[in-house]
């Protein structure tokens, strides 16, 4: 990591989260969302869900739905690769899953594997229906996360939160 | 696989007693047919009809998410296999009102009955007992059934029944297939139910 070293910017997306009624947190472990999950463990009505695979997660989300429920998937951008099949679920089903994704593959990224699956993250999600904000910089992440809540809440529409490695910074290997 | 003298068919109603007391997620093709014999396609009940390997997932978290109320995934061998990984999940956050039913044929059904794994070598009871699900069991014949009952009505949760049937057709039930109405059907159900 060369910017967010202590993953700060988390605290007000968890608690706009939290306001908002999010109680399941599944994920994968990432370092772009690992202080989300730490902040999720620690609050009385969260509850973190470690998946095996970020499909999981998608379906678990829905499901929390299904009862009235809000869930956000947190995952690193090769999980979105995972994903595809399940969410047929968001877009046939009308299932408004929201979703936090720490990118690797784009802006500065240094390790050639990254690349496919990252550059593929917003086309996946786009064909499949979902809804991308991106945060870029510090001043992006509150608007982006407002957006993607009502897109979700109001607008019945699945919604991904795009934390760039603009924002997070590129990992350096 | 163990011999087995189970239809399918006459299955669901003999471990569930009480179906309208339960919420229901099944996976799709017969899991989702038989599902939907048993709560004449209830709004307690949704089903897939695509998404293969799903249900588990969608099951624990409706049951995480409504804690009072019992939950019953209904599925089968082949879509266990395909999201295994899922049992780990649910054994290590241990929702305490989940129970997944996945009825083994050890076909691949809905596609022409191509031979599965669970017809040679793969144990599924092995497989979630290796997973950490604490509460498991596999049945084959209809004098069972009402130990099965009992197991899914008094195990500790989360539980893993698995249900050896013979290679025979799923109910024949026609099911609403619309993925968006039948959410808001179980949204409605469910959030009018507890307002």
């Amino acid at each position: 990591m060369t910017k967010q070293e202590n993953n700060d910017w988390s605290v007000p997306i968890f608690n706009k989260m939290i306001d908002a009624g999010v109680t399941l947190f599944p994920y994968i472990p990432d370092a772009g969302v690992s202080r989300i999950i730490e902040l999720a463990e620690a609050h009385n009505e969260a509850r973190a869900v470690l998946l095996t695979t970020e499909e999981e997660g998608v379906a678990i989300c829905a499901g929390a739905d299904l009862v009235g429920k809000r869930g956000v998937l947190c995952m690193q951008s090769s999980g979105v690769g995972n994903c595809p099949n399940f969410l047929s679920l968001v877009n046939g089903g009308r299932f408004p899953i929201l979703m936090i994704i720490s990118m690797r593959g784009d802006y500065g990224e240094q390790n050639p594997w990254q690349y496919p699956m990252g550059q593929a993250v917003e086309p996946i999600l786009k064909t499949m229906g979902v809804l991308i904000f991106r945060v870029d910089s510090e001043d992006d992440l509150d608007t982006a996360t407002t957006a993607a809540l009502k897109a979700s809440a109001k607008g019945g529409q699945a919604a991904a939160i795009i934390l760039t490695q603009k924002f997070l910074g590129a990992k350096a290997f | 696989m163990t011999e087995t003298t189970l239809d399918r068919r006459d299955l669901l109603t003999h471990l569930f007693a009480d179906p309208d007391g339960h919420l229901f997620i099944s996976g799709l093709a017969g899991a989702a047919r038989d599902a939907a014999a048993l709560t004449g396609d209830g709004d307690n009940l949704f089903t897939m009809a695509g998404t293969m390997g799903a249900a588990v997932s969608m099951g624990l978290g409706v049951a995480l998410s409504a804690p009072e109320k019992p939950v019953a995934v209904i599925t089968g061998d082949g879509e266990v296999l395909m999201n295994i990984g899922s049992l780990a999940t649910v054994a290590t956050i241990a929702p305490s009102n989940l129970s997944i039913v996945c009825i083994n044929n050890g076909r691949h059904g809905e596609t022409g009955g191509q031979a599965g794994h669970t017809s040679g070598l793969a144990d599924l009871e092995m497989i979630a007992r290796g997973m950490g699900i604490a509460s498991t069991m596999t049945i084959s014949n209809p004098d069972q059934l009402a130990e099965a009952a009992a197991f899914l009505a008094d195990a500790p949760s989360p539980r893993f029944l698995v249900v050896s049937v013979t290679d025979g057709p799923p109910t024949t039930y026609k099911r609403n297939m619309d993925p968006a109405a039948c959410r808001l059907r179980f949204r409605d159900a469910y959030l009018g139910a507890t307002q």
